[in-house]
């Protein structure tokens, strides 16, 4: 199973262009300067936004080809969307969020669990802190049992800390969901920590070169990992 | 004291209400999402009777309610009965004349809302209507209580379009404020002045509310 996009979009600083795939089991992380089109990209696999030209089909089904006028709407492409900022719908409570368009009820008590949420289940998203409100996000785009999973940075918003315990929950969870997950970040570390797969985005364009040239990479000796000097969060994420 | 007219003015504001919720939300909708053609036109259709004095919405009114205008012609012929001067006429023109005032604070609410919101629904599998029952609804009721209101107020305040639209058949048409205007030219300023006074602790009562819900709305943002 595979998401395969080919798009293209006149936007109004540059032309979005871009063709990848994003298979099964893996994390393709996009990453890029603010304002590079990624967004942009994320809405149109989720079917928020249109292209000019091109095409988006998951597991050879085809979600979007411009050129044959098909148009699958967001609501028929089960896909698990987590936005920028927090999206719960604030007139009910952490479990009905969840459940709101969860396949099975059983699942949003399920996930509650997992995700360590099960005190929060009768409050609503404006009494809990944000890190507990991107969890319930999480939640919540998981309990529709998606087939793909995009994820718009949804960690932004949040403080060092509770933005690295987070990302450490994800990348754990990640190998127990076998879907493509699109990762949006314009943050190196976050990249670096999650991805399978990196694809930079610039003004619109796949740069394969822009990690080489905006970070210098050496190699930790204590830990052998990968490691970008010129980035300063990164002494205190890793 | 006369208490007819006063439980005709309630009647008529509680019919009034009930009928614009429900058409002035779809149409708030249309107004606070959609982009077409000539959605400026609608918008300032719908305003016109703020703009115009009460006589002249009642007027044209009269014209297209009567036997011989279109929605009474056809009214008539459906079923066999006029629609001037009868209690359905009075509430019609009410709504009419009551619409900008249920339009305008549903509108602003629905445009409050994030667009994201909308977004995560769709996201999530619902659909459009879905969405307006599900999301948008149940998070602009501050904004639809603040529409029930002053519809409410207004229609119980309402004179010359009901005055035009139905004259003053007592039990049927002859409303508070036609009353009071009757009894006041009669002299009889006993009667206008109790009728007017049971109106104003309604009209302030509901005046009340909306600066509470307008309060409680602040705070909440």
């Amino acid at each position: 199973m595979e998401l395969r996009i080919d798009i293209k979009k006149m936007l109004p600083h540059f032309d979005l262009d871009v063709s990848f795939v994003c298979e099964d089991e893996r994390m393709l992380v996009l990453i890029g300067p603010s304002g590079g089109g990624k967004t942009t990209i994320i809405r149109i696999i989720a079917g928020l936004e249109k292209p000019d030209e091109g095409s988006v089909a998951y597991n050879g089904e085809t979600w979007l080809d411009v050129g044959k006028s098909i148009f699958i709407p967001p609501q028929k492409r089960r896909l698990g969307y987590v936005f920028q900022d927090y999206t719960l719908f604030p007139h009910l409570n952490v479990y009905g969020n969840i459940a709101f368009s969860a396949h099975d009820k059983k699942d949003a008590d399920e996930l509650l669990r997992v995700f360590g949420i099960r005190h929060l289940r009768n409050r609503k998203p404006y009494e809990i802190s944000g890190g507990e409100r991107q969890r319930c996000a999480i939640c919540q785009a998981l309990a529709r049992r998606p087939q793909v999973l995009l994820l718009d940075e949804p960690f932004s918003a949040l403080d060092v800390i509770t933005r690295r315990m987070l990302r450490d929950e994800l990348k754990a969870m990640k190998s127990t969901l076998s879907l493509p997950i699109v990762y949006v970040t314009h943050d190196i570390n976050e990249a670096l920590f999650l991805a399978d797969d990196i694809l930079p985005i610039v003004e619109g364009k796949i740069a394969r070169n822009w990690m080489q040239q905006t970070i210098t990479r050496t190699v930790s000796p204590e830990t052998g990992r990968s490691r970008a000097v010129r980035e300063p969060r990164l002494s205190l994420a890793y | 004291m006369e208490w007819l007219p006063l439980y005709l003015s309630i009647k008529l504001a509680c019919v009034s209400t009930c009928a614009l919720i429900i058409l002035a939300a779809p149409l708030a909708y249309v107004l606070a999402y959609s982009r077409f053609a000539g959605k400026s036109l609608l918008e300032a259709l719908i305003n016109l009777p703020l703009a115009l004095p009460p006589t002249v919405v009642g007027f044209y009114l009269l014209v297209v309610m009567g036997p011989k205008g279109t929605v009474g012609r056809i009214w008539e012929a459906a079923t066999g009965s006029p629609l001037l001067f009868t209690f359905l006429g009075i509430a019609i023109a009410s709504i009419v004349y009551s619409l900008p005032f249920a339009i305008q604070p549903m509108k602003a609410a629905f445009e409050k809302i994030d667009r994201r919101l909308l977004e995560s629904a769709y996201v999530l599998g619902l659909s459009r209507f879905a969405t307006f029952i599900k999301v948008i609804i149940p998070n602009s009721i501050a904004g639809i209580a603040a529409s029930a209101i002053l519809v409410f107020i207004h229609s119980m305040g309402a004179f010359g379009v009901l005055l035009m639209v139905g004259g003053s058949i007592p039990g049927e048409t002859k409303v508070a404020s036609i009353a009071i205007y009757e009894a006041t030219e009669a002299l009889n300023y006993r009667e206008a002045g109790l009728m007017s006074l049971t109106l104003v602790p309604i009209s302030y009562a509901f005046l009340l509310l909306i600066n509470r819900l307008n309060r409680s709305k602040s705070h909440g943002a």
